[in-house]
């Protein structure tokens, strides 16, 4: 069984709401719960690496509503951020610093690119599709690489966190962290809606047979489109989250292999789960510390893991719990 | 209700559609049989909008609809079943029909709200279902009935979509002799109310329905009458009936 | 902006086209062929790069560094299929994405560690140093000549074998409907090989042509599998003929609106803006043209005819 026969496999459940809320909520759980368990380890550290995977999980779930829920596999996701955290430093380079003028407009120009690409994009399909959108990618990391007054290559040095309304509230690392947070369980509590609305079931309908669909009454690339600005909206709020995060922006934020490891944090987790793409970011970027920590070279053993978890891990983590749970029930 | 125009279609060099002129009244049920290969499901994909022809026009209820793409035909009112069954595999066979009928019911770029939940689009669906006899099935998963009830599903989702112009491609192929009896009775409580163009193989229930049929040879449409005439044309008997009525 | 210097950017961009030419020729027909996204392509290109210098540095002489490196791409690459590509190509594009993207990470640093992250260099073999004169004593290197002849002449005798011979119909039947072909009876299996095996050897030759003009470093395969990737979405999958216009297209755009940017856009605006945006302008220029094409024409200039997929 393909991995898309894998996904579009996975039955419209009745809705079990206890039981469906258990993982995400142990999530969100153990997120807000990790300031205090880095205060009480003096690891202030963790806040950081905390952040960076709440940041990158907003982009992930963007992700996974396009590969998952849409079957639009976008290889150019990186870009998104990239924009939203240059739109934080450019502004901040002109003396703008406040997240009310920077928040908007960070998703809006994402938006914007999502738009005028998607019109392009969504006139191909499949292997065209993602070579296209790997392409758009790389046209934005090269025209912020020749961007001259704002770092070019070398990338931007951001003055300070955004203020909101003035007020430098996001300056301590905690204050950032829960900020993130509530951006992250926002951006789940949407995607969630999304995927069960109307929208959302002809996008999924779309997925599975877009012939169908379009013979029903549906035009199939109107909705694709507008998921595909979205989901450049949400990423846009993940690169100025991360811009505000680092205090820096870079070209290297929307290089392709960004984009690539994007998709690698869906599958992780479990490709069209909304959990999983959550889950694949902390464990892409726990692996990521973890291993390169231990050995220099560490992405040639990344790099085979990828390859072994693709050829026999179908489903992603979350797809072999569910089999080791099974597994440990008949035991 | 539907006329085709001097439609042509070629693949290469191979002609599928022949210069087809065809006039199919309103409430008439008209059948279109042909050998295999004559090019009865291209003549259909032509006229839901699947497949663009060379030359010649489609009009449907008087407008011209050669340009429009399947989905504007599709809300105008006209409703095809596929050939090689076409449904959702991943949703319920209730969401399948639902679906259908949300295109129709107007807004879907909500973002919120369960639409799995809605009455509003459940109800019409519970009833196409029942219509084509399978609401028992609602709540299982379209991937997972049987073949005769993959077909039943793809009749209530046409139906759901209250058409005034119904194409049904090989509808009875694959199933078994009660549920064609069904299908045949169905198809005769619905005669009358809309429209209908029925391409099937199954000679009886196609005498059993049709008001007029029309013979498909090669891509060009050889004979147009009623069943009597049809059955009794030479040519018709020579090329393709012959075989059959042995 | 001189006539000259006009004609050294042309002949530069027919060089960059040509060996993306060579690039392209192998990634258009496995995608056409065998549907399989082969993110990894460009990883070859960077091995035979590698192998030539590693061969150099064991007998001294670039021919037949040359050749052995040739054949250890070949034997390398298929090993790769053996070992990973072969399980993918039933498996939906998503796997395969994932899959060949994990390739590229692990021969991307496998190489740093067998290497070293340093960048190597190779010499440009005696017979063709040195540079020749073009009009009015400006000089260019004949190695770049070389490398348009020989792939130019590469392109010529692959249509030949597309369009001539019978393995080149099986191709051009396969890039169009891959089941019939095997539904045929022809050993589908084999010629994914055969096509697969040749693709590898276009790429790594253009590793080894390349090798002496560029620093050979890990990763220098990426950037010119992603323009691969523009020349073969323009060309039309599974098109040679596309890939040829495409990449000689995309080679001369390339080349000419980098060094011309500036200019061109001086004509327009003063000094000053013209050299912020140019290099900007000159960068989105063939993802430009990309979107132009293919708003036009989604299945690319020349799609294989009659492709089902």
């Amino acid at each position: 069984m393909t991995g898309a026969a894998l996904t579009a496999a996975r039955p419209s459940r009745p809705f079990r709401p206890a039981r469906e809320a258990a993982l995400p909520a142990s999530i969100f759980l153990l997120f807000a719960l990790l300031p205090l368990l880095a205060a009480l380890t003096a690891r202030q550290y963790l806040l950081d690496i905390g952040a960076r995977m709440m940041i990158f999980a907003i982009a992930a779930l963007a992700l996974d509503l396009l590969v998952g829920y849409g079957g639009l596999i976008s290889f150019g996701h990186a870009a998104f951020i990239g924009l939203g955290a240059y739109a934080v430093g450019i502004l901040s380079a002109h003396g703008i610093g406040d997240a009310l003028i920077a928040l908007p407009v960070a998703v809006a120009v994402a938006m914007l690119f999502a738009s005028l690409t998607g019109i392009v994009c969504l006139r191909t399909r499949g292997v065209y599709f993602i070579m296209i959108t790997l392409a758009f990618g790389q046209m934005a990391y090269f025209i912020a690489s020749s961007l001259a007054p704002y770092g070019g290559d070398n990338g931007l040095t951001v003055a300070a966190r955004n203020t909101i309304a003035g007020w430098p509230l996001l300056k301590s690392d905690r204050a950032f962290y829960y900020f993130a947070f509530v951006c992250l369980l926002a951006t789940y509590l949407f995607c969630r809606a999304l995927v069960a609305s109307r929208f959302g079931r002809v996008l999924r309908g779309a997925k599975d047979n877009a012939v169908r669909m379009a013979t029903i009454g549906f035009t199939v690339r109107r909705f694709q489109h507008v998921a595909y600005v979205l989901a450049g909206g949400l990423g846009g709020l993940s690169g100025f989250l991360l811009a505000n995060s680092t205090e820096f922006v870079s070209p290297a934020y929307m290089s392709w292999q960004q984009s690539g490891e994007l998709i690698v944090m869906v599958i992780l987790g479990g490709v069209g789960t909304l959990d999983g793409a959550i889950i694949g970011s902390v464990a892409y970027l726990l692996a990521e510390e973890w291993l390169s920590g231990l050995v220099e070279n560490w992405k040639v053993i990344f790099g085979s893991a990828l390859v072994l978890v693709v050829l026999f891990a179908r489903g992603g983590l979350i797809g072999l719990a569910g089999r080791f749970a099974r597994w440990f029930s008949h035991a | 209700m539907l006329r085709l125009e001097r439609l042509r279609k070629s693949f290469g060099s191979l002609v599928v559609t022949d210069d087809v002129t065809l006039d199919v009244a309103p409430g008439e049920m008209h059948a279109i049989i042909g050998p295999n290969g004559a090019g009865k499901t291209t003549l259909i994909d032509q006229v839901s909008g699947l497949t663009a022809p060379d030359d010649g026009s489609i009009l449907f209820a008087g407008a011209d609809i050669t340009a429009l793409p399947p989905q504007a035909r599709a809300l105008r009112g006209l409703a095809r079943s596929f050939q090689i069954t076409s449904i959702l595999p991943a949703f319920t066979v209730l969401e399948n029909v639902a679906l259908a009928v949300q295109a129709r019911a107007g807004s879907s770029l909500r973002f919120f709200g369960r639409a799995a939940a809605e009455t509003a689009l459940n109800a019409p669906a519970m009833a196409a279902l029942e219509q084509a006899g399978i609401a028992e099935r609602a709540q299982a998963r379209a991937g997972e009935l049987s073949h005769g009830e993959k077909r039943a599903l793809e009749l209530a989702i046409a139906l759901a979509m209250k058409p005034t112009l119904l194409l049904l491609d090989e509808p009875m192929a694959g199933i078994g002799r009660e549920e064609t009896e069904r299908l045949v009775e169905l198809l005769l409580r619905l005669k009358g109310q809309l429209t209908m163009i029925l391409v099937e193989h199954d000679m009886a229930a196609v005498f059993a329905l049709a008001d007029r049929i029309s013979v498909l040879i090669r891509g060009r449409l050889l004979v147009t009458g009623t069943p009597a005439d049809v059955r009794a044309d030479p040519q018709v008997v020579t090329a393709y009936l012959g075989e059959q009525m042995e | 902006m001189t006539s000259t210097l006009f004609l050294v950017q042309v002949l530069n961009g027919l060089q960059l086209g040509v060996l993306l030419f060579l690039i392209a020729a192998g990634l258009t027909l496995v995608f056409g062929v065998m549907d399989f996204i082969n993110l990894a392509h460009g990883v070859q290109y960077m091995l035979g790069a590698y192998l030539a210098v590693a061969f150099y540095g064991a007998v001294g002489n670039f021919l037949i560094a040359l050749l052995l490196a040739l054949v250890a791409a070949l034997a390398f690459g298929l090993l790769l299929d053996f070992l990973v590509f072969r399980h993918l190509y039933e498996r939906d594009h998503l796997d395969q994405v994932i899959a060949t993207f994990g390739v590229i990470l692990f021969l991307n640093h496998a190489v740093r560690v067998v290497w070293g992250a340093a960048p190597l260099t190779l010499p440009v073999p005696d017979f063709f140093s040195g540079s020749v004169a073009l009009t009015d004593g400006q000089l260019y290197p004949v190695w770049r000549l070389v490398i348009i002849a020989s792939g130019l002449a590469i392109a010529a005798a692959l249509y030949a074998l597309v369009n001539f011979t019978r393995i080149g119909m099986l191709v051009r039947a396969g890039a169009t409907n891959a089941r019939m072909v095997s539904a045929l009876g022809v050993n589908i299996k084999r010629l994914f090989m055969i096509v697969f095996g040749f693709g590898t050897m276009l790429a790594g030759f253009a590793g080894i042509m390349i090798a002496p003009i560029i620093s050979v470093e890990p990763g220098m395969g990426d950037n010119i599998l992603i323009l691969a990737l523009v020349v073969i979405v323009i060309g039309g999958i599974g098109s040679i003929r596309g890939a040829f216009v495409a990449a000689l297209l995309i080679g001369l755009v390339d080349t000419l609106g980098r060094s011309f940017s500036i200019d061109i856009l001086r004509l327009m605006m003063g000094p000053s803006p013209a050299r912020m945006a140019g290099p900007a302008i000159a960068s989105m220029l063939i993802y430009v043209l990309m979107a132009i094409v293919l708003y036009l024409r989604p299945a690319g200039l020349f799609p294989a005819k009659g492709r089902l997929r």
